[in-house]
């Protein structure tokens, strides 16, 4: 029998549907091949139409659930009826179909059949028990079958919750836990067979919560979200947008079938209503965001498009007004100024989430194994910033207590063992959970993940400034990381690199540059530079490319590997940094451009110069000094922007020899490892000479922008930019017999950007961005 | 008694020479305005001001006006002067032609408004308020009430108020009390108490049209909350007849300080008749609308006093007989030299003369934008010159006023102590300057204006317009011979101008106290600059002109350029290092230790 993910070597899912489909995917994407089975459609020509309609839909979805397309290819579909049998070559079958015991059951009845000894088989229900599915089913499958609740989209979405049964055979969760751990990026939550889970069950009862408070106290939806949204650590989307997300129709369905299995004494039932408003929305279509819209829509009558909300009292759609509660202003981020307000937003806040974080320590100890996988639950499965534990220790344990108490709802005993303490603490640098026997225990990670967040925790850093900082990671490898906002690239992050090339040299072995937050880097301070150029500050701005210049070639040239581990965006300048580490570790969810043209500008911190060379040294690629820079103009000219690791590979952003970690929590890890396998032997890349085309590439580059512009592809400033970068990207007025210099590429990037910063174009294009986040397509 | 002349000279060189002329004649709505005509307004009004209102200014100032049982009395003279003012078309002057005004270009109407503020300002407040509330109604009005009332607060028939301060509110206007309560015929009665209200009653106009900010009883708080009304004096018939007194009266007029002519009243509204100006709620905007205009005339204000006390300073420092130079006689012939010797009071001089006609320079560099903004053909050159005039609005209004006060008392200072006595006049206008600083939003908030709103907007746009022209200029300029001279020490200062800037928005993003205790500074180096860059400007047309020069004009210019470049603009340096102190000192000092 398998038993660690290594031995999982194919996969099949049962049933095409949004979730199947998806569980698919990304099943491809961590490179395992996968049968995708549905059912033979009535009277069809190709049965397998069902399937393959679910791939083809797929390689079509923004976002997309594939990490390249070419994993596709990873995928077989087939039906139920013709191919079954070779899921006898599968060593964990998923089963995704629609929630009805009697086809599930019959499903698995047939699938045990066929299924080799030993297959792992899971059903991704998200409502039905454990126990009830195996009711019935022979000793030797319920030995062999699990619960892995999947979320949607299963790709992006970081939680699986797992579940186990008493016949559940020793290695099964564990096995399945590994690969979807390793391979599949996941963070497994083991749950108990109770309904709902962990995340749902928690998140169905807020959501419900959220949604009856807001009806039965007047407020707006907008008021509603402002509420429970950023005072809580939860996406702006609050509650309302979040169902307008997820989708309204599954709204009474989830919510029924949750009043159906829980126990009477639960106080679920309590605020169980079915809404009119809610089934009238349905009815008219307003299914959420993939129908006419939900809660808000976007109406475009008049040919202009109004954001509108629904009126919780009559129903009625009107333009949609910006809450503007003062109490949601002033408390910020602080939770429990927010429940301690007095107007109808902090009454709003209290009645919410004082409800939902007594039923977060209700459900605790029957439905998980810890506090820390309901936190985790809560933080992955519904984005939460803080898992219910941590508010609740941010509001105060004791403060929650006696709130609860005035407000008459019934404190949890789990909460009263937790009177006078917090849930966690920090002792001697380590982080500590109070366990449900009131005693604490050690968080423990699991092998091969460390945390910058726990190194914080036990040091002081190394060295550092407001925009970054430099941590003993151990065994010799540094690691640094940016905490701007958005980690934004300004001239103390430069100077943070210098200072940490300086301080590796003398104490460290190897230098990871790492950061925790959701963001690699966003690229460059476009504000600071825009305030810089409205002042016409430009030997300020030609100074900060320069020092970006030199500082990148420095930590390029640095006498000890430097290893990139992004994750999430890495554009512009944060797309470079990395482009000059000798090697990078990326999270499979990186998502990386040389994005400088959408803003008017090209890349001059050495994107150019790097992006050639990459081409140029690429030894599968057309030889001659024309191909590589046609290949870089294609790429950066339209800010061509990977959308995961894999993709940065196949431009190069990465380099052939680079490592996708899939799991974030590793991420450091790995790159650490990395970093450390290379420092034995290890000497600096020597420089690189340029041989390039020159004027007739420039001019072939603009040809080609021309053709695009007559076509209505590319506008009239977008010639301009690529302009610039065609000159860059030529070698300027070079020719073959000539060699440049990286630095040469360095002058002409840095010229090719100063023309462009001072055009009234380029100004207009970096305001729109910074002011509506979208490029300006002047 | 001091003499005054309207500068003419440097009037048509701002005009003409130092800016093209062409640009805004050829502006729809501008062509009237060729330079011939323009020629003849400004002669005539240079007349008008000289030989009308400049005789009654130090009379008026003497007796003041006068309150008794609500009637409001302007002093001798002033009634036949405002006459022969209306009639002569100086009251619709910058009016829509539409309503029997002559449309003039601010760019001619403010060297217009100069020679007034130079010549009588408390006369000058008359008309100038009926201006205000004419554009506030030309804007925002129907057209049922424009066509009722415009046409006799143009022809100067009619005059006009804005009512706006409170007795508890002045700055923030979001806390007004007056009320307005629909009456259901579609007009309001409107009621409350408004103080310093100039030109609110007098004896010049038939009628007085209000217009008063007030609160409809839905009204959301704050500014969101304020409608604007218009509110006659005498309810006005269909036929354009008077009627009945409505209930509005002046309880009293203020004692004050200067601009004694000036009619400051409180207004008592006490359920008047009022007609809805625009949209409910929507009075902040309409005041909005017209404050860069308002701002740039008071500016003027502080121009036209110190261009005034620099002409009684300057006849004085030439006639008075007293002691020898420095370096030995200059006049044996006389018993004694005159004072203009001296180089204390060539300072002196010297310091008005090159602040009164740099802040013209720049006057009319704004009141193009203005020009622009409104009429220009092409939108792009319209938005690009009204961000222009927003940035420099704030600038103008205080810098002008500031130096237009400091230019008064240096007149005094050169009189000595015949300055101090009322007789020659000098006393009055340092009087009668000192409520520029203060009225239409006292220079303190003009500083925070230009840090706090105008500096941030759409990640500093509006500085754009300001910080690249001049940018491009010194690099064009800076090693250019003999010009040279003059933009390095502007550039110098600009330099310090961008740091500064720089620094103040980061700094002021995270804290605001930073933006706010460097605001004052900051407004005068930016005013620094900016002036700078005009008399770089001044010196390179005068450059290029010295050959051809029999008045001797330009080489005043350039003496005068050098002046500015070498004894004010390095005030830059100074102002630099107290803008970069912070703010950390002044907000230390517990409020019990003032």
């Amino acid at each position: 029998m398998p038993k660690l993910a290594k031995d999982i070597k194919q996969v099949a899912v049962i049933g095409a549907g949004v979730m199947g489909a998806g569980i698919a995917a990304h099943i491809a994407n961590s490179g395992t091949p996968v049968l995708l089975l549905d059912i033979v459609p009535e009277g069809a020509k190709n049965r397998n139409a069902v399937a393959e309609g679910a791939v083809a839909k797929m390689l079509k979805t923004d976002p997309a659930p594939f990490m390249s397309k070419r994993v596709a290819k990873l995928i077989t579909c087939g039906n139920i009826e013709d191919d079954l049998d070779k899921i006898a070559k599968c060593d964990w079958i998923i089963e995704a179909v629609i929630e009805r015991l009697d086809i599930k059951q019959d499903l698995y009845r047939k699938i045990d059949a066929v299924r080799a000894k030993g297959s792992v088989v899971s059903s991704n229900t998200s409502t039905i028990p454990l126990a009830t599915l195996i009711d019935g089913m022979d000793e030797s499958f319920a030995q062999d079958f699990i619960i892995t609740h999947f979320f949607n989209p299963p790709r992006y979405m970081r939680l699986l919750e797992l579940v186990g049964s008493g016949k559940t055979r020793d290695g099964v969760i564990d096995t399945i836990a590994d690969f979807a751990d390793r391979k599949l990026g996941k963070t497994c939550v083991t749950c108990h067979d109770a309904p709902g889970f962990i995340a749902n069950r928690l998140g169905v009862y807020w959501v419900q919560a959220a949604m009856t408070e807001a009806m039965d106290r007047n407020l707006t939806v907008e008021e509603a979200d402002s509420v429970i949204g950023r005072p809580f650590g939860i996406p702006k989307t609050g509650v309302f947008g979040l169902m307008d997300l997820v989708g309204l129709d599954l709204m009474p369905h989830v919510q029924s079938s949750m009043a159906g299995l829980l126990d009477k004494s639960d106080p679920f039932h309590a605020i169980y209503r079915e809404s009119e408003l809610v089934s009238k929305l349905i009815a008219d279509g307003y299914t959420g965001r993939k129908g006419k819209g939900g809660f808000y829509r976007l109406n475009r009558d008049g040919g202009q498009k109004v954001k509108e909300s629904v009126d919780l009292q009559t129903g009625e759609f009107s333009k949609s007004e910006k809450a503007r509660l003062s109490s949601v202003r002033d408390a910020g981020k602080d939770p429990r100024k927010m429940m301690e307000a007095s107007d109808k937003g902090g009454q709003y806040g209290r009645a919410v989430m004082g409800k939902t974080l007594a039923y977060a320590a209700y459900i605790a100890e029957s439905a998980a194994n810890s506090i820390v996988d309901v936190d985790d639950a809560m933080k992955l499965g519904y984005a939460w910033k803080t898992g219910p534990f941590e508010l609740i220790d941010a509001i105060g344990v004791d403060a929650l207590i006696s709130m609860l108490t005035e407000d008459g709802i019934e404190v949890p005993a789990l909460l009263k063992k937790a009177a006078g303490k917090s849930f966690y603490k920090v002792e001697d640098g380590d982080l500590y959970y109070l366990g449900f026997d009131g005693t604490y225990a050690k968080v423990i990670r699991p092998d091969g993940v460390i945390l910058l967040e726990d190194i914080k925790r036990k040091s002081e850093r190394v060295a550092g400034n407001r925009a970054a900082s430099l941590w003993d990671i151990g065994d010799g490898v540094a690691c640094l990381e940016f905490h701007t906002k958005m980690n934004a690239l300004d001239s103390d992050v430069l100077g943070a690199i210098k200072t940490s090339i300086r301080t590796v040299k003398k104490q460290f072995k190897a230098l990871v540059i790492y950061n925790e937050g959701s963001n690699f880097s966003a690229g460059a301070n476009l504000g600071l530079a825009l305030f810089a150029a409205n002042i016409a500050a430009w030997p300020e701005i030609e100074n900060l490319v320069e020092t970006g210049q030199e500082t990148y070639k420095a930590l390029k040239y640095s006498p000890f590997p430097v290893v990139g581990a992004p994750s999430g965006l890495a554009l512009g300048g944060g797309c470079e940094v990395l482009l000059h580490c000798d090697a990078v570790q990326a999270h499979g969810e990186t998502y990386i451009g040389l994005v400088e043209p959408g803003v008017g500008l090209i890349p001059a911190w050495g994107g150019c110069k790097e992006m050639i060379r990459r081409w140029a040294e690429n030894p599968k690629f057309v030889k001659g000094p024309m191909a590589p820079s046609a290949k870089a103009f294609e790429i950066i000219s339209v800010a061509t922007v990977a959308k995961s690791a894999m993709e940065a590979k196949e431009n190069l952003f990465f380099r052939e020899s680079d490592g996708i970690t899939m799991n974030r929590n590793r991420l450091l890890a790995d790159a650490k490892e990395r970093a450390l396998s290379m420092v034995d032997g290890y000497e600096a890349p020597e420089e690189f000479t340029y041989r390039l085309p020159g004027e007739a590439a420039r001019v072939a580059f603009e040809m080609a922008v021309d053709g695009f512009h007559r076509l209505g592809k590319a506008t009239d400033y977008d010639r301009v930019v690529a302009g610039e970068l065609a000159k860059v990207l030529a070698g300027g007025d070079t020719d073959v017999t000539e060699e440049l210099s990286e630095d040469d590429i360095l002058e002409l990037e840095r010229e090719g950007f100063m023309r462009l910063v001072r055009n009234e174009g380029t100004m207009a294009r970096v305001e729109h961005m910074l002011l509506t986040g979208k490029p300006l397509r002047n | 008694m001091a003499e005054y002349k309207a500068p003419l000279r440097d009037m048509r060189f701002v005009l003409t020479e130092l800016f093209d002329y062409n640009d805004i004649n050829q502006m729809p709505g501008c062509e009237d305005f060729t330079p011939d005509v323009v020629d003849a307004v400004l002669e005539e009004a240079a007349k008008v001001c000289e030989e009308l209102l400049y005789p009654i200014n130090r009379s008026g100032d003497e007796e003041g006006c006068t309150w008794n049982d609500g009637v409001v009395t302007t002093p001798k003279g002033f009634k036949e002067a405002y006459q022969t003012f209306a009639e002569g078309g100086w009251t619709g002057i910058a009016c829509d032609p539409k309503y029997g005004g002559q449309g003039a270009p601010k760019s001619i109407n403010a060297l217009v408004e100069e020679m007034i503020c130079s010549t009588n300002l408390s006369f000058g407040m008359y008309p100038g308020l009926s201006f205000g509330a004419y554009a506030a109604l030309h804007s925002h009005a129907s057209d049922e009430l424009k066509d009722k009332y415009l046409p006799k607060m143009v022809d100067g028939t009619w005059s006009g108020t804005m009512c706006l301060t409170e007795p508890h509110c002045g700055t923030d206007l979001g806390i007004i009390k007056t009320k307005a309560e629909p009456l259901g015929d579609g007009s309001y009665a409107i009621s409350g108490t408004k103080i310093f209200i100039s030109a609110g009653e007098h004896d010049l106009t038939e009628n007085i049209i209000h217009l008063v900010l007030a609160k409809l009883p839905d009204a959301p708080s704050g500014t969101k909350g304020i409608s604007l009304f218009l509110v006659p004096k005498f309810m006005v018939g269909d036929d354009g007849s008077l009627g009945r007194r409505n209930a509005v009266k002046c309880g009293s007029i203020e004692h004050k300080m200067g601009i004694k002519a000036s009619a400051t009243c409180v207004m008592n509204f006490d359920g008047a008749i009022g007609y809805l100006v625009g949209e409910p709620h929507q009075g902040m905007p309409a005041m909005f609308t017209m404050m860069n205009q308002e701002r740039l005339s008071v500016g003027i204000q502080g121009l036209g006093l110190g261009e005034a006390a620099y002409q009684g300073a300057r006849a004085y420092a030439k006639d008075r007989l007293q002691g020898r130079a420095l370096t030995g006689a200059k006049s044996p012939n006389q018993p004694a030299d005159s004072i203009i010797v001296h180089p204390d009071v060539r300072r002196m001089l010297l310091t008005a003369k090159a602040t009164n006609e740099g802040c013209r320079a720049m006057g009319m560099w704004v009141a193009r934008a203005l020009d622009t903004a409104k009429h220009h053909k092409d939108p792009v050159k319209r938005e690009e010159a009204d961000e222009f005039v927003q940035l420099m609005t704030p600038i103008v209004k205080a810098l002008f006023t500031d130096w237009g006060f400091d230019n008064t008392n240096l007149g005094v200072q050169v009189f000595g102590g015949h300055g101090y006595i009322r007789e020659w006049g000098m006393e009055q206008y340092v009087r009668d300057a000192r409520i520029a600083q203060i009225y239409e939003g006292t220079n303190g908030i003009q500083a925070l204006d230009l840090v706090g709103r105008k500096m941030p907007t759409k990640a500093g746009r509006y500085l754009r317009r300001f910080f690249h022209p001049v940018q491009e200029y010194i690099e064009a300029n800076v090693s250019n011979g003999e010009l040279g001279e003059y933009v390095q020490p502007l550039a110098k200062a600009f330099m310090r101008l961008q740091q500064a800037t720089g620094e103040l928005a980061q700094r002021g993003m995270k804290n605001p106290d930073e933006a706010g205790a460097a605001a004052s500074e900051f407004l005068r180096l930016f005013g620094l600059v900016a002036v700078g860059f005009m008399w770089a400007r001044m010196a390179e047309i005068a450059l290029a002109k010295q050959d051809d020069d029999k008045d001797g004009f330009y080489k005043g210019k350039l003496i005068t350029a050098k002046f500015y470049m070498e004894r004010i603009l390095p005030q830059s340096g100074a102002l630099f290092s107290q803008i970069m102190s912070g703010s950390s000192t002044m907000m230390a000092l517990d409020e019990e230790l003032f």
